[in-house]
């Protein structure tokens, strides 16, 4: 198996999460992985982005050739389409509908939507609301994950386990809040992808 | 055993712990900063009690470094780039003096500049002090080489260059770690004089140094890190530098690269490699993350000898980092792409947070320095250096670190008044003491907004050295106290703050203005900490 995802957003929006329960899932089912993040200036509002690679053989590059990539999935409808250059002809555009504007040009949003459902394969979810709906709104990162899971080769009890790792020590609620959150995302992209 | 799964930066750090090091010295810069972080945080380092308080500058932490080396004990110092040219005095004469203990300083370059003023390619700097220098192509080797570069100093008697560049340093992979060595005992160093570099000793010491070139060499060609791999297609040769060695692989997922390829990653260049290529391709092609250094030395002046391709040439860019695409480029080979991005994606520059003091000092002077017109405010480096961008465009300068007072001053002697410098605590401390004793000395009619967030906040909110210090340094240079201002900025201090800048201005020598309050995301990093540990 091989899966080269592009993780999008703004810095600040804890993209990382995401690929940190991706990660830990990954390397609990033996797999190798890459993953290249931002940090430093960008974190402060700008544009972040980190190459997530996961394969059972060993991987060479930290960074995804462009038209490679099987999955961006992104937490914000305009960063998502910064990436469509790497998005390969068969790959899906995952994206949170909710923008993050903290631009004085953010574009039209109508005309950014569009754009998005311009794509061949695409799921666009309100994962915002999703969160709220399970019980916290700040899991709108795994509700992220969630829908974009369909598209990853790992089997979906992993990315349970992954979430089990990373948020265990903040406590059972939470936990389960995440896991929630993850299950309404992967139902949502099954039903409408 | 089980693989961990380690950033590039965060691999070095484990490698140093398990190499046997006493302490690590360092002040934050992306993208180094993470090493330090780290063995903060190791649970090993902790219960040996390993040194890792961030120091005042680069230069003090090379320095300190190089002390602790002197007593016999293994040692890192850490720094991005530009870091290393605050330290360099230190650092070259360091390969002069050579070490006792093993001496590992580690630097992060950071090609395209995602957060720094230049891309000034770190390699040189270990060309110039004439010491190996090693360029981990992953994160494995990066863990190896924190871990085994005290011995190669040891051996070699002078301090080893470990390079990364951004990708390599934020990017996350397993890697297998190994037995941990001990630490060494506190030992003088053999030669009583080798650290006095008086010029008779310096010459005898510089002397030895050349001497050691050739075996540096040596060791380069039977590094494990330089590999030869043959191939049939001997129409090109590549040579690919630290992490360009993966951007080429990937272009051959099935390892099928017809060409023979010389992987470096560690230097000085291995002569007998790459004396081997050239007798045996028609071409060669350099692969090298930052300047074309590799290219540059083997390149042909008369334009006689074997064909050098690269940077030089339009191969590659000149500039910027690479990447798999432009590395199957320069092989010819076919590239894919997938959409392209549509003409309304705006570009989303990074910006100062919601509610930060930074925000409020600058809607202070902005609107004080509208009767004087634009052009006075000379900045520094940090979060507030936002300030050059829109709403605010209220600084006209960033150079380098500290340099907002002591320009300040000299556009004020030139008589462009007023004369305002903005500069963070940490800055301060880090390079704006000594310009302020300049202009204290000479009473220079110079303003200086010393923007206290009670951190490090550019680089992710480390703790200041200047922390509940910076008054009474300004009062020790000479500054008069009742030209020392602090004020909290906040929207509803507005008025206030405008009447202190007003005054201060209007001083004609040197005025001190702080504007204190704590930097919002370290204020609510605190209170998450706080939170979890009262969870446990
Ligand atoms: C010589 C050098 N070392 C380190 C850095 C990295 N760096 C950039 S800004 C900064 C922090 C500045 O902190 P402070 O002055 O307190 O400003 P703040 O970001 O907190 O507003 C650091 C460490 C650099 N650019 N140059
Ligand atoms: S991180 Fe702190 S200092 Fe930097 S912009 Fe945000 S609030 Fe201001």
């Amino acid at each position: 198996m091989k899966s080269n995802i592009i993780l999008a957003g703004v810095g600040g929006q804890g993209i990382l999460s995401i690929a940190a329960a991706l990660g830990t899932a990954a390397l609990e089912d033996n797999l190798y992985i890459k993953q290249a993040e931002t940090h430093g200036m960008s974190q402060r509002g700008g544009a972040v982005v980190s190459h997530m690679r996961i394969s059972d053989k060993p991987i060479a590059s930290d960074l995804i050739k462009q038209g490679t990539a099987d999955l961006i999935l992104s937490v914000e409808p305009m960063e998502a389409l910064r990436y469509l250059p790497f998005l390969s002809e068969t790959g899906y555009l995952v994206t949170n509908t909710t923008p993050f504007i903290n631009i004085p040009n953010y574009p039209d949003y109508e005309e950014v939507m569009a754009a998005v459902k311009e794509q061949p394969r695409f799921v666009a979810i309100d994962a915002d609301q999703m969160a709220k709906d399970a019980g916290n709104a700040r899991s709108s990162n795994m509700v992220m994950l969630g829908a974009a899971s369909p598209f990853i080769d790992i089997d979906f009890k992993m990315l349970e386990d992954g979430i089990r790792n990373v948020f265990g020590r903040k406590g059972e609620e939470i936990v389960e809040i995440n896991l929630k959150a993850l299950r309404a995302g992967r139902e949502f992209a099954e039903n409408n992808k | 055993m089980h693989k961990q799964l380690l950033l590039g930066v965060e691999a070095i750090g484990q490698g140093a712990i398990d190499g046997g090091m006493s302490g690590v010295y360092a002040y934050p810069g992306t993208p180094s900063t993470e090493i330090t972080e780290y063995i903060q945080e190791n649970k090993l380092a902790i219960e040996r009690g390993l040194h890792s308080k961030w120091s005042a500058n680069e230069k003090t932490a090379y320095e300190t470094a190089l002390g602790m080396s002197y007593a016999g004990k293994r040692t890192m110092a850490c720094m991005k780039h530009v870091g290393l040219n605050v330290a360099a005095d230190a650092f070259i004469n360091s390969a002069i003096t050579g070490v006792n203990g093993g001496f590992i300083v580690t630097v992060a370059d950071d090609p395209s500049m995602h957060s720094s003023q230049n891309e000034q390619d770190s390699r040189y700097y270990g060309k110039f002090a004439m010491i190996p220098v090693l360029e981990p192509s992953n994160q494995q080797e990066a863990y190896d080489m924190a871990r085994e570069g005290f011995e190669l100093s040891e051996k070699t008697g002078v301090p080893v260059m470990l390079r990364i560049t951004t990708r390599l340093a934020h990017s996350r992979a397993g890697v297998d770690c190994k037995a941990v060595l001990d630490e060494n005992q506190t030992a003088m160093p053999q030669d009583a004089r080798q650290f006095v570099l008086l010029p008779g000793i310096a010459r005898r010491r510089y002397k030895s140094l050349l001497e050691k070139q050739a075996a540096f060499v040596k060791l380069s060609e039977g590094s494990k890190y330089n590999n030869y791999y043959e191939g049939e297609e001997k129409s090109l040769g590549i040579i690919s530098c630290g992490i360009a060695y993966n951007y080429l692989m990937e272009n051959y997922p099935e390892g099928d690269c017809p060409y023979p390829v010389l992987k470096i990653s560690q230097y000085p260049i291995p002569e007998e490699q790459v004396r081997k290529m050239e007798a045996e391709c028609d071409e060669i092609l350099v692969l090298e993350e930052g300047y074309p250094l590799v290219e540059e030395h083997l390149k042909d002046f008369f334009g006689k000898g074997t064909q050098v391709k690269g940077r030089l040439d339009g191969s590659l860019p000149r500039d910027g980092e690479l990447n798999p695409d432009l590395i199957a480029k320069a092989l010819g080979k076919d590239t894919s792409t997938g959409p392209d991005v549509p003409g309304l994606v705006a570009n989303r520059p990074p910006a100062l947070c919601q509610g930060c003091g930074h925000q409020d000092a600058y809607e202070a002077m902005n609107e004080v320095l509208a009767d004087y017109g634009k052009g006075h405010v000379f900045s520094d480096i940090g979060c507030y250096t936002l300030g050059a961008l829109p709403p605010y465009e209220t600084i006209n300068s960033c150079v380098d670190m500290g340099a907002s007072i002591t320009m300040a001053k000299g556009a004020s002697d030139a008589g462009l008044l007023p004369a305002v410098a903005v500069i963070g605590d940490s800055t301060f401390a880090h390079s704006g003491i000594t310009g302020l004793l300049d202009a204290v000395n000479e009473n220079a009619n110079i303003t200086v907004v010393i923007s206290d967030n009670e951190s490090v906040s550019m680089t992710g909110g480390q703790d200041s050295s200047a922390q509940g210090k910076i008054e009474s340094i300004c009062q020790g240079l000479g500054v008069d106290p009742e030209h020392i201002r602090v004020i909290v900025p906040l929207k509803k201090n507005h008025e206030e703050l405008v009447k202190l800048f007003r005054e201060e201005l209007a001083y004609e020598g040197v005025s001190i203005i702080i504007p204190r309050r704590e930097c919002i995301q370290r204020a609510s990093r605190r209170k998450r900490n706080l939170k979890r540990h009262a969870n446990h």
